[in-house]
């Protein structure tokens, strides 16, 4: 969509060029296209069928019988319909957004803050750099059984640790309104690497005369990061924020581990509902529209994010 | 599309030929009419089962003179498989299925009608029969069967001088007497999953209460049970997050001194010999009522490949792996209960431990006996309610109303 209107735009500036380019890259066209050909084959088969299937799925009756016997019948929008209505569509509609913003807010001022820590140069800074990758190459279910057992209630080491300072144990993960808040900070510490590691090598881009030349006009600390920082930082910020809104409204793994969605629904997001929906009630219909309607909230921001790729490879 | 004309032509006379080319993908070789393999698939992928298993299987197919292409994969991906393999034609030829999953299968037509196949369930318990009947006809066979039944470690009882629990009031003073320091009375498992509604099961059915009506007292009362034990502290608030396998764990480290729990647990329990424990059936909350568990386990079933005589050996293989030896040497070396219930005695005789579950078996109820296909839609409402009164976010008396709401 965004190319459509910008291309004419910027043709127009280069005013009667359009004409005769086309005339004459005909030519080259079909080796164009050549190239092109396996990359459009493979994204047709990769994502282009699983999208289509999926988006079909959502307006049939596709159920356990389907798997059988073949036959899904057409069902219009009521999975959408029956998915929505659903009362607990709501809470999962609101949970999907706060564990998204929750996260992202988190994982990006935190990942932020130890990406400038690190710009600093002192002794095993490299290492500490790479101890800090560990929650991001561990596998998520490793990850979640781990953080399960330091939140478990009776035995688990945090409420043990908290109990020396005479705190009460805490339901981590079985009291309604504590899960949530739990299963969001595990997901913080496990995005915080992808910020840091984004954000750093931004840091690392920002030429050393900018800050030195900064400092000649009394630019340091908070006014350094405020008019150097920030602003050369900016692109790699909202790549940052995009792909990371994108990754985490389609987080599964983590909640299913620790929760499983519960306790009374109270983690329950739109992906673990669509899961839910799915492979246990085998409600393939039913769990489609709900990816979907994901898939389109995912579609927002990817779409701002492209827009903004363009912005950047434009200027 | 496919699978339809294989399935119309096998009833014809040269269909043999089509159906063998399809069912080439499967492992069975019927060119020539001879089966000599046939694929199995089941859940068994974890030892000590996985090898004891093995052991039966090759046994029967030692007696039909074939041999065994087996499958086994993770029992939470056992339908993911069977679905994959169905929509491939790829289905094994004999499948094992969980009890509770065979009406949902069997409803789609997937799987070969034994008793039209000349196989009879004489002499099996009902429980186990209703579990694999579809709208009148027999789709599996179960071999052995589990259940639940209250778990208490002697030691602790015996220092505290509580005797196990015969009614719920019994239960709820135990268990209260039983929780000190980090020692819970109780372990249960009341997670969101299917788990948790099995468990709720042995209260639910043994109060009278029924799945067909959720919202009647007496599910209601079943439900207080759990809601007092967890609030009373006697039970950890954890509950609503562990699985059995949590619960066992708890029990085995001493930090509960009775569990809900089935005997597939007794093998690793064996392995750490310093915990002593026993076993009475789930009490009753009216001394006049009979315990009555649910029944769980495993049945053999057919799918339909297309190839008919690979299907006749397959039914053969499932009969082999039910007859009275081959039952009660599973039920031995497996703890589990032998589903002729005429051999009760003579498994008695070996494993005098499981005296409380066989007992349970013999009044035990299958889930899909009442509702069939229809249930995991009452189980689903089953955990919810239970998650909803667990939190305290409904009373006990208003959970399933709120639960079967959604």
């Amino acid at each position: 969509m965004s190319s459509l209107t910008h291309a004419p735009a910027r043709a127009g500036q280069v005013s009667p060029a359009p004409p005769r380019r086309r005339r004459k890259l005909r030519g080259d066209e079909i080796g164009k296209i050549l190239f092109v050909l396996p990359a459009g084959i493979a994204m047709a088969l990769l994502f282009g069928y699983p999208v289509v299937k999926n988006l079909t799925m959502s307006l049939q009756d596709y159920s356990l019988q389907t798997f059988f016997t073949g036959e899904a019948p057409w069902v219009g929008l009521a999975n959408y319909v029956d998915v929505v209505t659903d009362p607990i569509f709501g809470q999962a509609m609101l949970n999907t957004g706060l564990f998204t913003a929750g996260s992202i807010l988190f994982q990006f001022v935190i990942g932020l803050a130890l990406a400038l820590f690190f710009k600093q140069h002192f002794p095993l800074s490299a290492t500490l750099r790479g101890l800090l990758l560990l929650p991001w190459l561990l596998p998520l279910i490793v990850s979640s059984a781990t953080w399960r057992a330091i939140l478990e209630q009776d035995s688990g080491i945090l409420n043990r640790f908290l109990g020396v300072f005479g705190v009460e144990p805490i339901g981590w993960l079985v009291s309604p309104s504590i899960a949530l808040i739990a299963v969001i900070g595990v997901n913080i510490w496990i995005g915080i690497p992808f910020n840091t590691t984004l954000l750093y090598s931004g840091v690392q881009a920002i030429p050393d005369e900018l800050y030195e030349a900064g400092s000649l006009d009394g630019a340091t600390h908070w006014k350094a990061f405020r008019y150097i920082t920030w602003p050369s930082l900016r692109p790699v910020v909202s790549v940052v924020l995009i792909l990371g809104v994108v990754y985490t409204l389609k987080v599964l793994d983590i909640i299913l581990g620790l929760t499983g969605g519960g306790p009374a629904n109270a983690t329950q997001t739109l992906a673990t509902q669509s899961y839910q929906r799915s492979f246990v009630d085998f409600e393939f219909g039913h769990g489609a529209a709900l990816s979907n309607i994901l898939i389109v909230i995912s579609m927002v921001f990817a779409v701002v994010y492209l827009r903004r790729g363009r912005h950047a490879a434009d200027e | 599309m496919k699978r339809h004309m294989v399935m119309a032509a096998g009833g014809m006379s040269a269909a043999l030929v089509l159906a063998a080319c399809s069912g080439g993908g499967d492992g069975t070789d019927a060119d020539t009419g001879e089966v000599s393999s046939l694929s199995v698939l089941d859940y068994y992928n974890n030892d000590p089962d996985n090898s004891l298993i093995q052991a039966g299987l090759d046994r029967c197919a030692e007696e039909l003179g074939v041999t065994l292409e087996r499958e086994t994969v993770p029992g939470g991906d056992l339908i993911q498989t069977v679905l994959q393999q169905a929509s491939s034609q790829t289905l094994p030829d004999v499948l094992m299925l969980d009890n509770p999953d065979v009406q949902q299968i069997a409803e789609t037509g997937a799987l070969v009608p034994l008793d039209e196949n000349g196989v009879s369930t004489e002499g099996f318990a009902q429980g186990v029969i209703d579990a694999s009947t579809f709208d009148g006809h027999v789709y599996g066979l179960q071999p052995v069967a589990n259940t639940l039944a209250l778990f208490y470690n002697t030691d602790i009882l015996a220092d505290e001088g509580v005797e196990p629990p015969t009614t719920w009031d019994e239960l709820r003073e135990a268990a209260a007497a039983l929780t000190e320091g980090d020692q819970y009375g109780i372990s249960f498992s009341a997670i969101n999953t299917y788990e948790g509604s099995w468990q709720f099961l042995p209260p639910m059915w043994t109060n009278g209460g029924d799945e067909t009506e959720l919202t009647s007292p007496e599910v209601a009362e079943a439900l207080q049970l759990w809601v007092d034990l967890v609030e009373s502290g006697s039970a950890s608030e954890s509950v609503i997050n562990w699985s059995q396998g949590d619960a066992k764990d708890q029990f085995m480290a001493g930090r509960a001194a009775m569990m809900v729990n089935g005997p597939w647990n007794i093998p690793s329990m064996n392995e750490m010999p310093d915990v002593n424990w026993d076993v009475v059936q789930f009490p009753v909350n009216d001394p006049s009522q009979t315990p009555v568990a649910p029944l769980g386990g495993e049945a053999w079933t057919v799918p339909v490949t297309g190839d008919e005589a690979s299907q006749a050996v397959a039914v053969d293989f499932v009969e082999c792996l039910n007859t009275p030896e081959q039952q009660l040497d599973w039920a031995v070396s497996r703890y589990t209960i032998p589903t002729r219930t005429d051999l009760a005695e003579d498994f008695l005789a070996e494993r005098p431990e499981m005296a409380a579950f066989a007992e349970q078996v013999a009044n035990a109820r299958s889930r899909t006996g009442q509702l069939g296909p229809e249930w995991p839609d009452a189980a689903t409402v089953i955990y919810e309610a239970i998650q909803l009164a667990l939190t305290g976010q409904a009373s006990a008396d208003e959970a399933f109303a709120q639960a079967s709401a959604r």
